[in-house]
């Protein structure tokens, strides 16, 4: 039988449907990786390996059935994922990485869950997040950190951290995730995987437990940038449920052999190769941006030239949208309850005893920005610059088909390595957060390892609903280079 | 920019969240420090600039108002912290 680390979503469906494989089998292979490995990583809030065995020997039954009637099988049918556990799955409990949503168990899923199940998908478990997706390394979730399976000692990015190490360390092959501000980018570049940030809209919010509502984008991790436009083509379109999805039609897939990329036009920011960023960093993503080249993209400079405020401007929308969002955990409806004695108790104590110091930072945050008196200051200058960012994206599109530039300044870093210091991890979001105010798709794939041997990524960033063009790179690129096939040693 | 401990009491009561004082103590050091980071915005200038709320452009989601069936009330209710005769159940709001 084949190790679990060198199964992706592409090979784990033709195996299910030239019947090498049964879904019961390829489910047991991820628990038993899960069981042996899962302590040293800790990526899973929730697992569900009763429901999961439940829904592949269902997958099983229903592909004999379907076969013998010789309908058409489901695309997805008996492929086992992860969810992150921001997003809802009927009867597993939600816990948002929170205190406060402990014993929180949905009574209905999420439509991006729903899409997958519709498709066939067996659900593994939920998956470590920082609490409410507010972190850039998964340490602050109430239930423990997660390690990046490439070095135990170091943080596997976040806030989809615990979605990208299970990817990486072979425990599903592909897993949901959540980008506010570079949380399925950000993790996939530390855990050296793929993933896909979509245009803000194309896939459904309904069910993803809210942060900050006109920034979060439902995003795919796998081990190829294929897999990840697999998942992403059957989560997209609109939703009558949420009011901001958006009925775009969805690109054909892309993801084919001998794809061509002669006369796509790459825009490089000089914005971001700033001081400070890891040598080797700014090194394999320019020698990545090299590679496009030899390949027949036409790279250009491009300036971003608002760039450097897109950091204060989502320190204070992000934490003014969660400010509103969170204000629903009152203990009234569902969530802890901390105290009877009396209404206003019941609101500061519940509250005060569920969130975790970064949520709480951030209400605070937010409540402040929005408060009278400081409300035009700060929350509105900052959506008057959000318009000055999107507008140097929009200016750039109308020159180039993409723009590259590196995740993160650095490599997954050391557990514990910002202390008790929030603006240095919220620096760890400078390169991704400019997509999430722009509202544009960004897709993060590996390009190198640095001389630790840990994995550094690259993002392509595309005009709004211009996903494809993206998958056509990247693909392109994988199509070329071996990086993504690297799985590290557990 | 330095917030007063009376601010960020203030700030929390607003926000209906208990802090220890030693939480507040610690955030308004680390309010301070954050609203220092993201008061550069304010050099920028942004006369004329209109404000961007959301990404998509501006378009109706009216749709017709049908009933369907939603949630029951066993299922609604299922999350609640205390719950009596199918309602959630609160302390008193008026003495």
């Amino acid at each position: 039988m084949k190790p679990s680390t060198s199964l992706n979503v592409k090979s784990s469906i033709a195996m299910l449907d030239s019947g090498e494989i049964s879904s019961v089998e390829l489910t047991n292979i991820f628990l038993e990786r899960i069981q042996e490995h899962e302590p040293n990583i800790h990526s899973f809030i929730t697992l569900t390996p009763d429901i999961a065995r439940k829904m592949a020997k269902e997958a099983d039954k229903r592909r004999a059935q379907l076969n013998k009637s010789q309908e058409e099988i489901p695309p997805l049918l008996g492929l086992p994922i992860a969810v992150k556990d921001v997003l809802c799955v009927e009867g597993v409990r939600a816990t948002c990485g929170s205190k406060i949503l402990e014993n929180f168990t949905p009574p209905f899923n999420a439509t991006a869950v729903q899409k997958l199940i519709d498709a066939g998908v067996v659900i593994l478990g939920k998956t470590n997040t920082d609490e409410f997706a507010m972190g850039s390394s998964t340490e602050n979730s109430a239930y423990g950190l997660t390690h990046n399976p490439w070095d135990v000692e170091r943080v596997p990015g976040g806030s989809s951290g615990g979605s990208a190490a299970a990817v990486a360390a072979g425990f599903a092959p592909a897993a949901l995730g959540t980008d506010t501000g570079g949380s399925v980018r950000q993790p996939a570049s530390f855990c050296g995987i793929s993933g896909l940030k979509p245009t803000y809209g194309r896939i459904s919010r309904y069910g993803l437990i809210a942060y900050g509502s006109s920034l979060d984008s439902v995003g795919v991790l796998a081990k190829s940038v294929e897999d990840v436009e697999t998942l992403f083509r059957l989560m997209a379109g609109f939703d009558e449920r949420d009011a901001t999805s958006l009925n775009r039609q969805i690109n054909r897939k892309i993801c084919a052999d001998n794809i061509s990329i002669k006369g796509l036009r790459i825009g490089v920011p000089e914005e971001y190769f700033i001081e400070g960023i890891q040598p080797e960093v700014e090194e394999q993503v320019r020698m990545a941006i090299d590679a496009f080249a030899d390949m027949g993209a036409e790279v250009v400079p491009v300036s971003l030239p608002h760039t450097e405020y897109a950091l204060p401007v989502y320190y204070l929308i992000a934490p003014a949208e969660a400010s509103a969002n969170l204000a629903r955990y009152d203990g009234v409806r569902f969530g802890l309850r901390s105290t009877n004695e009396d209404m206003l108790h019941m609101f500061t104590r519940s509250r005060g005893a569920g969130f975790g110091p970064e949520v709480k930072r951030r209400i605070m945050l937010g409540t402040y920005a929005l408060s009278a008196g400081y409300y035009d200051a700060y929350y509105g200058q900052a959506q008057k610059v959000r318009t000055l960012i999107k507008r140097d994206f929009e200016n750039a599109f109308e020159n180039v088909d993409a723009v590259a530039a590196p995740v993160a300044p650095t490599t997954a870093f050391k557990i514990g390595g910002h202390g008790d210091d929030p603006l240095a991890m919220y620096l760890e979001d400078v390169f991704t957060l400019p997509a999430n105010l722009a509202g544009i798709p960004g897709l993060a794939f590996p390009v190198g390892l640095d001389k630790s041997g840990l994995p550094v990524g690259m993002q392509l960033m595309g005009d709004q609903f211009n996903e494809a063009t993206l998958f056509k790179l990247a693909h392109a690129y994988q199509q070329t280079t071996r990086w993504h096939l690297k799985h590290p040693e557990l | 920019m330095s917030l007063t401990l009376q601010e960020v009491e203030h700030i929390a009561f607003l926000a209906r969240l208990e802090l220890t004082e030693e939480e507040k103590k610690q955030y308004q050091q680390q309010l301070s420090d954050i609203l220092d980071h993201v008061a550069r915005l304010q050099q920028l200038d942004t006369t004329g600039i209109s404000p961007t709320s959301g990404i998509l452009s501006s378009r109706s989601v009216l749709r017709d108002d049908i009933p369907k069936e939603g949630l029951n009330v066993k299922k609604a209710l299922e999350n609640g912290p205390s719950i009596e005769a199918d309602q959630f159940k609160v302390p008193p709001v008026l003495d």
